[in-house]
């Protein structure tokens, strides 16, 4: 049965069209232009889906994006808005709520049931026995609303953008679309945003007077310069006109728009607002609007003999529409005059309609045109506290910040004219609002010069009241408040009486509002409904918090795509290609090995090795007063670093906590460079900043941030020097002229500027060049084939973390946490306690007898067990540490670990257990020296 | 999210920025007590209304600078170099 009405003059179908789709198996057609739903409708298709607690069938409501009863299934997206979705070609769609069928739903048993289903049921039924819980959800969950999102990952990557409007009007309507048009003549710059697919508001279904109207302003709105964004949402306004717009349509999909108004304009209309009475749910009671829509855009006759229930203007318009259409009029209701439905009957949708009087009419149709809820989401968002007008029925916005402004319905009511002038004003004062950018853009483009300038004095802004209107929300039976919830009257009631007097607690104990509607329809209902259940005055009750977003936005096209930097040394060419084995450090891709780490370690440990260390932060400090930070800034003592010499450091917090640690060479009488950990270069370079700028102004130290200038290698081995000695020009490398910890400048490979220092992580003999970083790659394969024939290898990250482990040397943030005073590290003897000032000295000192738990070396009694990072260490039964690096030692073929345990465990010689993961565990000895290996240095300083 | 009008570089997005609180002046290190000190190291008055905190332009011009920002509304409506130095 088609329910496709001949050519209206407002539609927006295109009748020489016709796209075939599926739904719930079976095959339909509809028109371009059409949503799922009015396709659906038009074919004839009452019942559209089943609620979600009582599975009871709903029809068309309100008929565009909030209509409750439309969320479908489409394709592998979930949660279509079906009435607002334009239909395509080949779309396969399926109501969400229904099993086995949409027709038959074997749950709708629970509406028998419902007297025992009140508000609070889950919580008090399935509760106890707790172990049941696993079978009550199993259960539970093929009752949840909702479809089924696709399990495949990533289906696309959404873009974001950043915009500047000038004004940003937040609905198009005809307030909207003359705000934002009378802006623009202004000089600014506009950004119009509506839900629909269109401009135009009511005015897209209203009458011809409307559609001349709006034909004139889509003429208007094309000539000024005004970007229009349809089919997009502004879903919430944050600090200083943040605004976040997602563009729907985009051809990209859902693109958000990051916008930094300079006045926000708030033109959202009204919504239409449902009566509560018994039946208000069936499918064919619906909103004037949704009636309206379904007449003049989708040309769909939405019922054929109507009752209509009418408090304003909107309802008798629907009337005469449905008059217009063929649509027999059983009853027209005049709430004005006290009349109203008692109840609505029927099965699977209307049948009948019962009006006060207990008169009962047979209608196929009810039509409700009871008021409205103001959606004042944007407002509130910008700390406006809108207050409920009695004589309106509804919420007005109450005094807003400079650069928010209002109009159209949400201000008030009054006939085109009114709010077209009413808009005009207000944009051109949100125009002379933003400002000087709009002076800009007229000084910029030769056409805006013949704009009117922006006013100068404040525009007067027309006075637009809101109509009174009578105070329909409750009728005089129990009804659906919330329809996405299938929240009744009777249930806000019963919460009322168990104690729940605050709205805010009967909302969540009741659960309306909280459903895909988010408080749009139901909202007041459900406020009058709980102010009445406790004795309130209407005019007092509350209303919610309305937060950001104002619509749903996907998770996809907020996280957009992957925007991270990722970092890589000037000699990643060399590493990709020998296939060294990458690992994420931070920022920095690394390589973890080349293919061996044991081998690598066996190299180093006999011949020689080299490894990149460019991602090692690095920071060059000049001038007179740099003595002085690095006093203040390390705990040991810096003041006589001679020229030419390297120094270890640990740096602490002000908590005392060991924040990074390195090395820093004083070059010259006033340069240094100072080295940190990869990961903490940016924060110690804030630090150093930090001082200069808050404590010490006065003192001459620049920095300058020198990682990625220079490429970095440490070459380790025995045959470091022998190696060296063939590339090196102007440096003496023996032993007496470079001595372990000094620092020395000159050319490598040819490339000149290139500073070495003699140290490294790896207990060997070792050398760190670091050379421009334009010929980092040519110094490193100088090395690697000047060092062939002794046996030079390239060695990783890993074998890096093995030799430094078997040197016992720690990793801050590995072997230290935020609790790790310095103490703790074993490394007193860099604690200068004489200095008189630096970070963490206080805490420090106090903490020095007891800091808490110490690092040691550990090896498991059995040589082979290696506990994973993070093993519990045990005495006795009682837990006294964890396990904080372990590894196997390929040059001493053992397990090594460091731990932290606490002080009284911490001594040499002590054995603790330590559990592992499998449940089994394995003895361990704490080491008198950190380093498992060549404790003496010896190969170091050799 | 706040729009910082940073000296050097003109409104900027608060992302760019870092912020740092109150500064409460640093205790003389030769005499303070724990007590004194740990105040310093973890305590906020955490008002409700304007206050002068220091952020700092972290991913822009690096300058240290002196906000005052009401608390509840995040409305700003000074913004200076830490130090007052002038441009």
């Amino acid at each position: 049965m088609t329910a496709r009405l001949p050519e209206r003059p407002g539609e927006v179908i295109d009748r020489s069209s016709s796209l075939p789709f599926r739904w719930n198996g079976g095959d339909y057609t509809g028109m371009a232009g059409d949503t799922i739903v009015s396709a659906l409708a038009a074919s004839g298709v009452r019942v559209l889906s089943r609620s979600f607690k009582y599975r009871r069938p709903r029809g068309v409501m309100t008929a565009d994006f909030n209509d409750p009863n439309c969320l479908f299934q489409v394709g592998d997206e979930p949660n279509v808005r079906a009435a607002h979705r334009l239909l395509e070609p080949g779309m396969d769609t399926s109501s969400q709520t229904s099993w086995p069928s949409l027709r038959f739903d074997a749950k709708a048993a629970t509406q028998a049931l419902s007297p025992f289903l009140g508000p609070g049921f889950y919580y008090k039924t399935f509760m106890r026995p707790r172990f049941l819980w696993p079978v009550y959800q199993r259960v539970l969950r093929t009752f949840a609303a909702g479809g089924k999102p696709s399990p495949q990952p990533g289906h696309s990557s959404p873009d974001k953008r950043y915009a500047h409007p000038d004004v940003l009007v937040a609905g198009g309507g005809p307030a909207g679309m003359m705000a934002a048009i009378s802006a623009a003549e202004r000089g600014a710059r506009v950004m119009l945003v509506d839900e629909q697919h269109e401009t135009g508001g009511y005015l897209r279904w209203s009458d011809s007077d409307g559609r001349l109207a709006l034909a004139d302003l889509r003429t208007r709105l094309a000539a000024a310069d005004v970007e229009v964004l349809t089919d997009s949402v502004v879903f919430g306004r944050y600090d200083h006109n943040w605004v976040g717009v997602m563009q729907r349509s985009h051809p990209q999909g859902e693109r958000l728009i990051k916008a930094r108004a300079g006045v926000l304009v708030v033109a959202p209309g009204l919504i239409e607002r449902p009566l509560a009475f018994e039946g208000n749910d069936l499918p064919g009671v619906v909103l004037s609007g949704a009636a309206r829509r379904l007449l003049n855009l989708y040309a769909v006759r939405p019922g054929t003999r109507a009752v209509v229930l009418s408090a304003n203007a909107e309802g008798a318009a629907a009337a005469a529409d449905l008059a217009d259409a063929g649509v027999e009029i059983a009853a027209f209701v005049d709430a004005r005059a006290g009349e109203t439905v008692v109840r609505a009957k029927g099965r699977t949708g209307v049948r009948s309609v019962e009006l006060t009087g207990g008169k009962t009419v047979e209608a196929d149709l009810l039509v409700t045109a009871t008021g409205w809820t103001a959606p004042t989401a944007l407002l509130n968002m910008a700390g406006v506290v809108p207050t409920f007008d009695p004589e309106s029925s509804r919420f007005v916005p109450g005094e807003m910040p400079d650069d928010v402004m209002a109009t159209g319905g949400i201000v008030g009511d009054g006939s085109v004219a009114d709010l077209l002038s009413h808009a005009a004003a207000v944009g051109q004062e949100a125009a002379r609002r933003s400002g000087h950018k709009a002076v800009h853009k007229a000084a910029a483009i030769p056409a805006a010069a013949a704009l009117a300038p922006p006013s100068k004095e404040p525009v007067e802004l027309p006075t637009l009241e809101p109509e009174p209107h009578p105070p329909l929300f409750i009728g005089s039976t129990s009804g659906f408040i919330d329809f996405s919830e299938d929240v009744t009257t009777k249930d806000i009631t019963a919460a009322a009486d168990e104690g729940y007097r605050s709205l805010e607690l009967a909302k969540r104990y009741t659960t309306a509002t909280m459903g895909p509607t988010q408080g749009k329809l139901e909202v007041i209902n459900a406020g009058v409904a709980h102010a009445i259940a406790t004795g309130r005055a209407i005019a007092g009750m509350g209303t919610t918090t309305w937060r950001p977003p104002y619509a749903p936005v996907s998770l996809g096209a907020l996280a957009g795509r992957m925007l991270e930097p990722v970092r890589h040394s000037p000699l990643q060419p060399y590493h990709e290609r020998v296939g060294a084995q990458p690992i994420v450090a931070g920022q920095w891709i690394r390589p973890n090995h080349y293919g061996d780490p044991a081998a690598e370690v066996t190299a180093v440990r006999s011949s020689v090795g080299v490894i990149d260390v460019s991602p090692l932060g690095k920071i060059e400090l000049r001038g007179r007063d740099v003595p002085k930070l690095l006093e203040l800034v390390y705990t040991n003592k810096w003041s006589k670093l001679a020229v030419g010499s390297v120094r270890y450091g640990i740096m602490c917090a002000e908590d005392g906590v060991v924040m990074d640690d390195g090395v820093t060479a004083r070059f010259a009488e006033d340069r240094y460079m100072m080295t940190t950990t990869s990961s903490g270069a940016a924060g110690v370079y804030d630090w150093l900043e930090e001082w200069l700028a808050t404590a010490h102004p006065d003192w001459d130290v620049r920095l300058t941030a020198m990682t990625d200038a220079y490429a970095s290698m440490n070459v380790a081995g025995p045959e470091s020097r022998a190696l060296l000695e063939r590339l090196v020009e102007g440096i003496e490398l023996d032993a007496e002229s470079f001595p372990h910890m000094h620092v020395r400048t000159g050319t490598v490979a040819g490339v000149a500027d290139c500073f070495l220092w003699r140290l490294g992580f790896t207990g060997e003999l070792s050398f760190e060049v670091h050379v421009p970083a334009g010929y980092g790659l040519h110094v490193w394969e100088a090395l690697l084939e000047q060092g062939a024939d002794l046996g030079a290898v390239p060695f990783g990250l890993e074998a890096q973390r093995i030799m430094r482990l078997e040197k016992g040397h720690f990793i801050v943030g590995q072997d230290t946490d935020g609790l790790t005073r310095a103490h703790s590290t074993g490394l007193s003897t860099l604690i200068n306690s004489d200095k008189p000032d630096f970070s963490g000295k206080q805490e420090l000192e106090w903490s020095e007898a007891d800091s808490g738990t110490m690092l040691v070396a550990l090896q498991p009694e059995d040589p082979a067990v290696v506990p994973p990072e993070a093993s519990q260490v045990l005495s006795g039964n009682t837990l006294v540490g964890r396990i904080t690096s372990s590894r196997m030692s390929p040059t001493l073929g053992r397990s090594i670990c460091l731990a932290q345990l606490t002080q009284d465990h911490a001594a040499p010689g002590t054995v603790v257990t330590v559990h592992l993961p499998d449940r089994t565990r394995v003895r361990a000895r704490v080491m008198e020296h950190h380093a498992h290996f060549d404790p003496e240095g010896s190969r170091l300083r050799g | 999210m706040l729009l910082i009008d940073c000296p050097y570089c003109g409104p900027r997005n608060g992302s760019e920025f870092a912020w740092q609180g109150v500064p409460s002046p640093r205790p003389d290190p030769a005499s303070t007590t724990p007590l004194e000190w740990r105040r310093y190291l973890y305590e906020e008055d955490n008002l409700a209304g304007w206050v002068e905190e220091r952020w700092k332009h972290r991913s822009g011009c690096r300058a240290y600078l002196i906000i005052e920002r009401h608390t509840a509304t995040n409305e700003i409506r000074a913004v200076r170099l830490l130090g007052g130095t002038p441009l």
